[in-house]
């Protein structure tokens, strides 16, 4: 992978006070990348990735996101990207078709481009027969899998997923991973964050965060080589220690 | 535009959608109006007045029946023992005690001055004062009687007031109460409504959804403003309904003034919701930071107590009040039939208010920490 860079962060801290959140870390990511965010509850990766969709300002450095600083030039940067965080993002009160419109409307779609929107929606994750249900009536594996189709409805050059698989079961993270895929093959860049290691195998390069560090970068296999691992299981725990 | 819909549309959905909704936005306020506009009465009845007579002469029973006639009074006994009396006072029996003294008649008819001695109970300080206001008129008014009667010449002059009351010459407390019992409910609607939105946002977390969206921070503003707006002109007009059509409160001004400054007022109270919205970060936060402005509000507000009756400083106070000024303004329009010029001072404080506090809102509210 040789393509454009879409995230590029130099030395990017947060600070709380005397605790530094994120501690300097420098990386890139690539058009069309799957990017893990590996690291231990507490390590954070939610920080950083406040950061880089413009919720938190940052204490010092630099990076850009889809072409535009975070800290400067939030609004164009906020067109660009799609989020979905750690805490469950759609409306509970509202259904399905509702969200879609509501998400959509607020991204600047039309209402001919959301309900073909929603109509591919309904295909794809076939939500026929829920299509009109309240989304607190919904199993949250189907809700994770809507969120996320919701998170790039307006096709962002970049998609931040926080967690996007805790709690759910392993077929429906199957199927949430191959959605990744699938979005990453249409040209959208995802950065994931997870502390599933098995699912950092499926990621094209991963970073691992301790203590607000970066402190392994690289390909699964040059990571597996380089800390003399069979998986991502010992990376991590040779890291952390 | 579009965006400030889509937002309106959400919001108006979500209110609907919530089964409790319907009845806290449409059915308690009328009752609310209907039972407080009933019970908010300060005409004070039924006082319980115990009778002293050491007299026991014609005229003294004459005043003992006026008093006894009147329809303010509860005559509860008539006796001659001051300890008795005083012991029904105590076990919380009669309120006032009247003593009429021994030679009352003998000193009414050569025209000596009498006395006539009068003791409340004054742990309900309004009541006793009013209870005291009602005997000096009967008794003023019976002795004018005795004195025409009889052709005593009084050795002190007497004048005689003539009093009007305007604008409400009934002096029917409900056309005083009703209006201002509407600008509260029409208050408390919109305060808590809007205090509880954005905070909602925060705890289930969408707010943080919507903070990495492009929205701008006014369109997020307004379009949770709006449908508060409409909701709360939709509370006034039921409202002034009931006031018109069941309290028959008459309507002296003009309909366009009174909804002017109404949607000028909601957006004082819509922004400052909005305000203690942003500023906290539970709904339980928000209730009780509205509720102790809410209550100094309405406390403050010469609703309940006039407010030159207040100590100065409490007086400079209420000039921070939205309640006061609304108070006022539906008064002075309904009762009065005042005119722009009239409350030009009032609108002009709940406007610069109400661009204030919304400014504040938007500041607060923080796309970005």
């Amino acid at each position: 992978m040789n393509g454009e860079k879409v995230i590029e962060v130099k030395n990017l801290s947060k600070h709380f006070g005397q605790f530094k959140a994120v501690d300097d870390i420098s990386f890139d990511v690539k058009k069309g990348e799957v990017f893990g965010f590996l690291g231990a509850n507490g390590a954070g990766k939610t920080t950083a990735i406040k950061m880089l969709t413009g919720i938190w300002s940052s204490s010092s450095g630099q990076a850009t996101v889809a072409g535009f600083d975070i800290n400067r030039n939030r609004n164009k940067l906020k067109e660009n990207i799609g989020y979905m965080s750690q805490k469950f993002s759609l409306y509970e009160d509202l259904t399905f078709k509702e969200n879609v419109r509501f998400y959509g409307g607020i991204y600047g779609l039309s209402n001919k481009e959301i309900s073909q929107k929603t109509d591919e929606m309904i295909a794809h994750l076939e939500l026929d027969n829920i299509k009109n249900t309240l989304i607190s009536e919904i199993p949250l594996g189907w809700k994770q899998k809507i969120a996320f189709s919701v998170a790039v409805i307006h096709r962002p050059k970049i998609v931040f997923l926080d967690e996007p698989t805790s709690g759910v079961d392993p077929i429906t993270r199957r199927q949430f991973w191959d959605l990744i895929y699938e979005t990453a093959e249409s040209g959208i860049t995802v950065f994931v964050t997870t502390h599933y290691m098995d699912e950092a195998e499926y990621c094209d390069r991963i970073s691992m965060m301790v203590q607000g560090r970066i402190e392994a970068l690289g390909s699964l296999d040059e990571l597996l080589e380089k800390h003399d691992a069979r998986n991502m299981d010992e990376v991590f725990v040779k890291l952390a220690r | 535009m579009r965006k400030i819909l889509i937002i309106v549309q959400k919001e108006f959905k979500q209110i609907f959608r919530n089964k409790m909704m319907r009845p806290i936005l449409f059915i308690m306020p009328v009752m609310q109006l209907v039972v407080l506009s009933y019970s908010a009465d300060f005409t004070v009845t039924n006082i319980n007045i115990y009778i002293e007579d050491h007299d026991h002469s014609s005229m003294s029973q004459s005043l003992t029946q006026k008093i006894a006639m009147s329809e303010y009074f509860n005559l509860i006994q008539v006796g001659n023992s001051y300890e008795e009396a005083y012991e029904m006072v105590e076990k919380n029996r009669v309120d006032v005690i009247l003593t009429i003294p021994e030679n009352f008649s003998k000193n009414m008819h050569s025209g000596r001055v009498t006395e006539i001695s009068i003791f409340a109970d004054a742990i309900n300080g309004t009541k006793a004062g009013i209870s005291l206001n009602y005997l000096q008129n009967i008794i003023a008014k019976f002795s004018l009687e005795e004195i025409e009667k009889t052709g005593i010449q009084m050795q002190i002059p007497g004048i005689e007031t003539n009093k009007r009351d305007w604008y409400n010459p009934d002096l029917n407390y409900k056309f005083f109460m009703v209006p201002g019992i509407l600008v509260l409910l029409v208050t408390i609607i919109a305060l808590f409504l809007s205090g509880m939105n954005i905070v909602r946002e925060k705890e289930i977390g969408t707010i943080e959804q919507l903070n990495v969206t492009p929205i701008r921070k006014y369109q997020f503003i307004v379009g949770k403003l709006l449908p508060f707006l409409i909701i709360g002109m939709v509370e006034f007009t039921i409202g002034l309904i009931i006031a018109l059509f069941w309290f028959q409160v008459p309507f002296e001004g003009n309909f366009f003034l009174i909804y002017g400054f109404t949607i000028l007022y909601l957006i004082l109270i819509l922004g400052m919701g909005m305000f203690i919205s942003t500023i906290t970060s539970s709904q339980q936060q928000a209730l009780f930071l509205a509720w102790f402005f809410m209550v100094i509000f309405i406390l403050m507000s010469g609703l309940f107590t006039p407010i030159e009756s207040m100590p100065i400083w409490a007086q400079k106070f209420t000039l921070f009040n939205p309640i006061r000024y609304y108070v006022e303004v539906i008064r002075l329009v309904m009762l009065k039939g005042s005119g722009i010029s009239n409350i030009l001072m009032h609108v002009s404080v709940v406007a610069g208010s109400a661009i204030l506090i919304n400014i504040l809102a938007m500041i607060s509210y923080k796309k970005t920490a």
